[in-house]
């Protein structure tokens, strides 16, 4: 074990707090407020090679693993940009990963690069209305029309839809009743987004509401085959390689929202004076906030692990599921802690806190929820019977 | 267009150090930064090697203990490479000892066009550094520069004004100090930062750049500081209550400043 800090990691994170500290806590309280995309913090985050750090040198990335995508992420979430800074720019950071595993050297060349320089903005359209974890049950069906197919369905929660030119869509090309295991028969498209046969429609939702998420339509759009990711069936096999990314770096981003309300709550239990002394001498607030730190310090060991893996080729789906969980609960933990130490402040938009407490706590539920981890980790690591 | 732009690397202003009493110098040995007044100096040297289409932009420090946490942020911003000057003999130099240092150090690049430094740095603030250093090359040079264009073996260089600017000319090669917050120095990008870890920087002691210990340092120091003593507390201001002749009293207040 080398638990020396590494050079690299240092300078990534150095360079991405420098970026951010152009960005205050306002910039990001009038963007939520808003519900405007934070378009600035987004070109500079391009402009400096940070959103393409994991896309492959050759296609004009950084070149790195999830490990450093995991150090981005945390430090925007840290800066105080939290979930509405990382939501703007993690699907650009991992979502392209089944098209660079498995999509053809012609559409790598075409798209990889543009995603790298920030230009191209492409959904993650996986979720429907009654097929949410249970992805093989999903309805959105594309059927083949000459050289295309042509995508009729509906996917809820695909963030930044209003925004994207493209969408990675998961879509059935077998019904399920014909598939003799339930992953086959789907299949991974490239599909274009801003088109008449598609319907979006942003969602009213609780927090994070710079980056729309939105309910998606398709109405029979067409989908050139060139457009297809790897070949037809093989969609949810391939998906697999967005999935456990996104847990690892959803669990790198709560470490930052963790951290940067831990830090708001020492701040003020600091300052503030009741009773002639700084509240932050009473144990009652000290003792939850100590804990927070030590439990978000145990969580990104767990983050760490899962991405060194991942990175090396590893299984890492046990590792990224437990990063995502603990990291949720470590972050919300600490964002809670904070609310309660800031008391009626921490409810006021304008101590930021109200932000950090809302995007940890859908944490908890988002990408993956908690149950769900604990299902995977019961059946496929402890060997239980399956529940569900 | 090959510019050299001296660059400071100083302790983080936000988390100042501290001054040694016995010293009366401040403490150095934290982790140092670059000064920010330096970022402008070498986002405006980028900029002008890539209007001019070729050249390149060599940075000049001195600090101690072969500090480079400060270059290699100026690296990473793409300046090609370093000269750095470290030698235990240069603890205790005032900003006389400090430019022969540099002024030295310039003269080992080579085909240097422009020198470019900040007005001042942010944890010295003497001012002064920038004309010694031009004295001791015997070289022109202009101060307050707050936009410089080459040509014609020339630079037309806009010298900040109270109420404006002077337009002025100076033939290359010169030495020109710019103002703060004149261009938007660039954030290093990752490329740039992973690039800053190969570039070379030159690290020399004083007998390489054939100066004797005895022009710099706390020997060769022509200035004394004699006393350090804390910054006087602001004392309380006044409070205003309006009792609705609040805007009466407070235009009264300003007139006796002579401020309106």
């Amino acid at each position: 074990m080398d638990f020396a800090p590494d050079e690299d990691s240092e300078a990534i994170r150095e360079g991405v707090r420098r970026v951010c500290g152009r960005f205050d806590d306002a910039y990001w309280r009038r963007h939520d407020a808003d519900h405007e995309f934070p378009w600035d913090f987004y070109d500079a985050m391009a402009e400096g090679g940070w959103i393409g750090i994991a896309i492959p040198d050759e296609y004009g990335g950084g070149g790195r693993g999830i490990t450093e995508a995991s150090l981005v992420l945390e430090e925007v979430a840290a800066s105080g940009a939290a979930m509405n800074g990382c939501s703007a720019i993690h699907l650009s950071m991992f979502g392209m990963n089944p098209v660079v595993k498995h999509g053809s050297a012609e559409m790598r060349r075409r798209y990889l690069p543009a995603v790298a320089r920030g230009e191209l903005h492409v959904a993650f359209g996986v979720t429907e209305p009654d097929a949410g974890t249970d992805t093989t049950n999903i309805a959105t069906r594309a059927v083949r029309d000459g050289d295309q197919y042509l995508v009729r369905g509906r996917k809820v929660w695909t963030s930044k839809a209003s925004l994207c030119q493209k969408v990675l869509l998961l879509v059935r090309t077998t019904p399920l009743e014909e598939c003799s295991r339930r992953t086959d028969g789907m299949t991974l498209l490239l599909a274009d987004l801003q088109r008449p046969e598609v319907e979006i429609t942003p969602i009213a939702k609780a927090g994070r509401n710079a980056v729309v998420s939105c309910e998606v339509v398709y109405d029979d759009l067409p989908v050139s085959l060139d457009d297809r990711v790897g070949e037809e069936g093989r969609g949810f096999f391939y998906l697999l390689d967005g999935l456990n990314p996104e847990r690892i770096l959803v669990a790198a981003e709560a470490l930052g929202v963790g951290r940067v309300a831990l830090a708001r709550a020492v701040e003020y239990a600091t300052e503030r004076e009741v009773f002639g002394r700084p509240i932050g001498k009473n144990q009652g607030i000290a003792f939850p906030l100590a804990e927070a730190h030590a439990r978000l310090n145990a969580a990104e060991l767990v983050v760490r692990e899962a991405s060194w893996r991942y990175d090396r080729g590893l299984e890492c789906a046990e590792q990224a599921n437990a990063a995502k969980f603990l990291a949720a609960d470590a972050a919300y933990l600490a964002a809670d802690r904070a609310m309660q130490t800031l008391g009626g402040y921490g409810f006021a938009c304008e101590y930021d806190v109200e932000r950090y407490w809302k995007e940890a706590r859908l944490m908890r539920i988002a990408p993956i929820s908690e149950e769900m981890v604990l299902n995977y980790l019961a059946e496929h690591v402890l060997g239980l019977p399956r529940s569900y | 267009m090959n510019v050299v732009v001296c660059v400071k690397q100083i302790p983080d202003p936000a988390d100042p150090g501290a001054l040694d009493p016995d010293t009366k110098t401040l403490k150095r040995d934290t982790k140092l930064i670059l000064d920010e007044s330096d970022s402008y100096g070498v986002e405006m040297a980028l900029q002008l090697v890539d209007a001019a289409g070729g050249g390149e932009v060599t940075l000049v420090s001195m600090a101690p203990n072969n500090e480079v946490g400060g270059i290699r942020t100026a690296l990473a911003m793409g300046a090609a490479k370093a000269i750095l000057v470290s030698d235990d003999a240069l603890q205790g130099s005032d900003a006389l000892g400090t430019a022969k240092v540099l002024a030295a150090a310039i003269g080992r690049a080579e085909g240097t066009d422009l020198v470019i430094t900040g007005t001042e740095s942010t944890d010295g603030y003497t001012g002064t550094v920038p004309q010694q250093v031009a004295e001791l090359l015997g070289l022109p040079s202009i101060t307050f520069a707050n936009h410089i264009e080459i040509g014609d073996g020339k630079a037309a260089v806009h010298r900040q004004t109270e109420h404006g600017y002077d337009e002025c000319e100076v033939p290359l090669p010169a030495v020109v100090s710019v103002t703060a917050g004149v261009v938007e120095p660039r954030y290093p990008s990752f490329k740039g930062i992973m690039a800053a870890k190969s570039k070379p920087v030159d690290e020399l002691g004083i007998a390489d750049l054939g100066i004797d210990a005895a022009q710099v340092g706390w020997a060769g120091a022509g200035q004394e500081i004699v006393e350090i003593e804390p910054e006087p507390e602001r004392e309380a201001g006044e409070i205003v209550e309006d009792e609705g002749d609040a805007h009466e009293r407070i235009v009264a207040f300003l007139d006796e400043l002579k401020v309106l």
